[in-house]
């Protein structure tokens, strides 16, 4: 199972719509580097809308994926978590600090618009 | 009244498989969608420690029922290597694996009931319970 990825200008735009078991996690995380690398993009929008579960190894490798993302200069910006994910997340004592979010796709196109000063 | 089911946790997939049959339940019990990301969620993790610390084990499922309430059951064995000291890995922020899972003290706070008991180079049973409200 891939992720398909996405490109609109400098940008990436993932939506995850599937259930996301551990090696479908991995295997995205390589996959978005390498087209980070390949189509030379300054932001990316993961979404997250359709995700209905998010446990800590998920959450280990979305938030690690906004980190070397950045390394490589790309930010990342995570899109519309769910309410019971937000929920469960924090209770379970996950909080993602550093990550940066936003409401949905919009918001978050706009906080890359604004992060990358374009 | 109650009914049992379970899926053996041996691949990375069977977690998957876990956290899917146990939202089914937890669905057909009439849990609304925040506890269901919590029973999911805490599935998940249990289900994770088996395949990480055990190698294999089985994540059982179980509703209760009675006349003030009913709710699932959930139930985590395996014949791994066993906690050594339980009060530690309680304690938040507590890891052997650089971070992966992000433990039972987290298990519990998504859950209404947590039991555990678990025997050095025996094993470890984890009882998890959660009400519909």
């Amino acid at each position: 199972m891939r992720i398909p990825i996405l490109k609109l200008h400098n940008y990436l735009l993932i939506s995850i719509q599937t259930e996301l078991d551990d090696q479908t996690a991995i295997q995205f995380q390589e996959d978005l580097l390498k087209q980070i690398h390949s189509t030379e993009a300054t932001g990316v929008v993961i979404d997250l809308t359709s995700v209905e579960v998010i446990d800590s190894f998920i959450a280990k490798v979305l938030g690690d994926v906004v980190s070397m993302s950045d390394l490589m200069g790309a930010k990342v910006v995570l899109t519309g978590i769910q309410p019971a994910v937000a929920m469960t997340l924090i209770e379970l004592g996950i909080h993602m600090r550093n990550v940066p979010t936003a409401l949905d796709l919009e918001q978050g196109l706009i906080k890359l618009h604004q992060e990358l000063g374009e | 009244m109650s009914s049992q089911s379970f899926v053996t946790i041996l691949k990375e997939w069977d977690i998957v498989a876990a956290r899917q049959m146990g939202r089914e339940i937890a669905k057909q019990l009439g849990f609304g969608t925040v506890d269901q990301a919590r029973i999911t969620t805490a599935i998940s993790e249990l289900a994770r420690n088996i395949y990480l610390y055990a190698g294999e084990g089985q994540i059982s499922f179980e509703v209760v029922e009675s006349l003030e309430q009913k709710g699932i059951k959930i139930v985590a064995t395996d014949s791994g290597p066993g906690i050594q000291d339980l009060s530690l890995v309680m304690q938040d922020g507590y890891t052997t694996s650089g971070g992966l899972g992000a433990g039972l003290p987290g298990v519990r706070r998504l859950m209404d009931e947590f039991d555990m008991e678990s025997e050095v180079g025996q094993g470890t049973r984890i009882v998890t319970t959660k009400w519909v409200r």
